[in-house]
């Protein structure tokens, strides 16, 4: 079996959803080993042990982190050649993408982003275009590099759960890197990440400021909000969650789209949704090319009308 | 302002020529590769551009012996873009065309692009877009950092330069999702820009008559020491083995509302099992 090295490349204290999906990924493909760029406790540690990881590596100095990227992309060449991995699983945010682009150069090896599926051939699945396309990708030099969307796969624990065994990796210093010198953070809204909501109601510029009425629905769904670039340009909501050709690309079971008319930018980073519903004042608005389900209205009196008739079936 | 401590700022902006985003988009030329009738500059790379032309009026402009070269690779046709930044307001523009470019990827462009920066260069500053609205992976300006063993400072939303006895120190905001942080390097460095930096100016009459004037040069593979097989399919790490436009979403239910559309929603999303 070929060994599959998955990289957590921003590592909490427990296993994220999208490194349980690149685990439960790579199991399909081979034997899964780990590693991680920074600290490892007992809790992320078990948490491997039981999506099947036997080996887990860990950079000797753990503040790789501490450099933009090259120290992180530096890592995992090393772990790569450590492990003598012949796949490499990464997820799909910008840091991975970009870590996987150095490790790529160092490595000599292709590297494909965007992956939604990974056949046993190592085929990799992508979307292009906006999620207008689907192409069949292959790594054709070096250790495919492989950058995987969050909800591409549905997480499973291994049936074998195993302890891993931890690894200390020597990573170069990067000769030339950026540091991060201040880190300002930013308050926690309590609901799901926009990249792994089951459900996300977005705003625009219809909200006109008040995303009160989008907010009770998200709780209400268990969903995540999100909002067009006009939105969070007004300042209305955090850059963080805009959704879009320059914010995230998601894919929800479900996307309420209110306010918002629905420009290719938008659509860029929503149309693959499973279940598209949009609410919006003008009927001539492009947003309904792709909805599955349309209110041509006035989100201040449908959205709360939907709260208050969800609250009451569920009484 | 800053006391310039070195002869000026020498600042190359990438700038791809990507198909316009407005019109449908495909995947059919040779070997699942992007069909480019109908290209622009890319709208993300003129952030790029305005961010360099921002810096140099900052620090004294071009009396102050700071350049803006705006480089492309691409077919013939991409030198479209090096104009538009010109009459943007870069000084010079480079286009490196061969046709044994044509299917490179991002390993094969960086490896090109960064053989070209060399042979140009040096540079204080290479700025480039977040991402290109074709290839959209972001891959590039982190190759290319990574090729030419420099500092890469990605996704930058502000953007600062300050000048010492030492060299040029850069300062740059990055927001992500839980926080937002403060990164610094000295130049020479790379860096990518997000469309949150600025507002693109747009040509005028004077810059569009100004750009007929000033420097433009094409460049082949010969030029800059690289050979055929090193770029194009031949130099890539990946190959698109197929590539099919997904169905166009079919439009569903569209009501107006007569006062009851919020309930006909939630039957809808319950009838879906979204409930
Ligand atoms: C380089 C670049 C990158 C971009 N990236 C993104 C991106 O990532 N994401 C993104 O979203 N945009 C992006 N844009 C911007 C995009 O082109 C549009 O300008 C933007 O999406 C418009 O936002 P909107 O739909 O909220 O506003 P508008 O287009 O102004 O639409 C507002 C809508 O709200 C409706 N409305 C008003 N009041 C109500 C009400 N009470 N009830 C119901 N409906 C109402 C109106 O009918 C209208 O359709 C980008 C643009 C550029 C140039
Ligand atoms: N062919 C090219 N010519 C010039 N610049 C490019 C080219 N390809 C990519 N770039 C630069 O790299 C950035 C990211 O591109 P990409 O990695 O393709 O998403 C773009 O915004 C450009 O600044």
């Amino acid at each position: 079996m070929p060994t599959v090295l998955v990289f957590l490349h921003d590592p909490g204290a427990v296993l994220a959803k999208n490194d349980r999906e690149l685990l439960t990924l790579a199991r399909t493909l081979g034997d899964p080993v780990a590693a991680v760029a920074g600290d490892a406790g007992d809790p992320l540690l078990d948490g491997l042990g039981s999506y099947g990881v036997s080996t887990c590596y860990l950079p000797a100095d753990p503040s790789v982190g501490k450099s933009l990227v090259a120290g992180k992309a530096a890592f995992l060449a090393e772990a790569v050649r450590a492990s003598g991995a012949s796949v490499v699983l990464l997820g799909n945010a910008y840091e991975a993408k970009e870590i996987a682009a150095r490790a790529g150069v160092r490595l000599e090896s292709g590297v494909i982003t965007d992956v939604v599926a990974v056949a046993d051939d190592l085929t990799a699945t992508k979307s292009v275009f906006a999620g207008s396309y689907t192409s069949q990708c292959r790594v054709t030099t070096g250790i495919p590099i492989l950058a995987v969307k969050p909800n591409s796969i549905e997480a499973a624990e291994a049936g074998q759960p195993a302890t891993p065994e931890t690894v200390s990796v020597e990573v170069p210093v990067p000769a030339a890197a950026a540091v991060i010198t201040g880190r300002v953070d930013k308050p926690a809204t309590g609901r799901p990440d926009l990249a792994e909501a089951r459900v996300i109601v977005a705003g625009g510029r219809g909200v006109d400021g008040n995303f009160a009425p989008l907010e009770e629905l998200a709780d209400l769904l268990g969903g995540a909000v999100g909002a067009s670039r006009a939105a969070t340009d007004a300042g209305w909501i955090e850059h963080s969650a805009q959704i879009g050709q320059t914010g995230k690309t998601v894919s929800p079971q479900l996307y309420i789209s209110a306010g918002i008319s629905g420009a290719v930018q938008q659509k860029a980073g929503m149309q693959t949704s499973q279940v598209i519903v949009a609410i919006n004042k003008d009927p001539d608005s492009p947003v309904f090319e792709i909805a599955d389900f349309g209110v041509v209205g006035d989100l201040f009196t449908v959205l709360p009308q939907a709260a208050e008739e969800i609250r009451k079936r569920r009484a | 302002m800053d006391e310039a401590p070195t002869p000026g700022l020498n600042i190359a902006v990438l700038v791809k020529h990507v198909p316009d985003a407005q019109f449908d988009r495909h995947l059919n030329g040779p070997r699942n590769t992007t069909e480019r009738s109908e290209s622009i500059l890319s709208e993300l790379d003129e952030y790029a551009l305005e961010a360099a032309l921002q810096l140099v009026e900052q620090h004294g402009g071009d009396a102050a012996g700071h350049r803006v070269t705006a480089v492309t690779m691409g077919p013939g046709p991409a030198v479209s873009a090096v104009k538009k930044a010109l009459q943007m307001g870069a000084a010079e523009g480079v286009h490196l065309t061969d046709d044994a470019l044509a299917g490179s990827d991002a390993s094969a462009t960086s490896r090109a692009l960064a053989a070209l920066l060399s042979h140009l260069g040096p540079f204080d500053l290479v700025l480039t877009g977040m991402a290109s609205t074709d290839g959209e992976t972001s891959l590039v300006p982190a190759q290319l950092a990574e090729r030419l063993d420099l500092p890469q400072v990605t996704f930058a939303a502000a953007l600062e330069l300050e000048a010492a006895e030492a060299g040029w120190t850069l300062t740059a905001r990055r927001d992500g999702d839980a926080y937002s942080e403060t990164i610094t390097c000295q130049l020479p460095a790379l860096v990518s820009v997000t469309d949150q930096i600025n507002e693109p100016r747009y040509p005028n009459f004077k810059g569009i008559m100004a750009a007929k004037k000033k420097p433009l040069r094409t460049l082949s593979l010969s030029d800059i020491g690289l050979t055929a097989d090193e770029v194009g399919f031949a130099g890539s790490w990946t190959a698109v083995e197929a590539a099919e436009p997904r169905p166009p979403r079919s439009q569903g239910i569209v009501i107006t509302d007569e006062g009851d559309a919020g309930l006909r929603l939630v039957d809808f999303l319950a009838g879906q099992k979204l409930l």
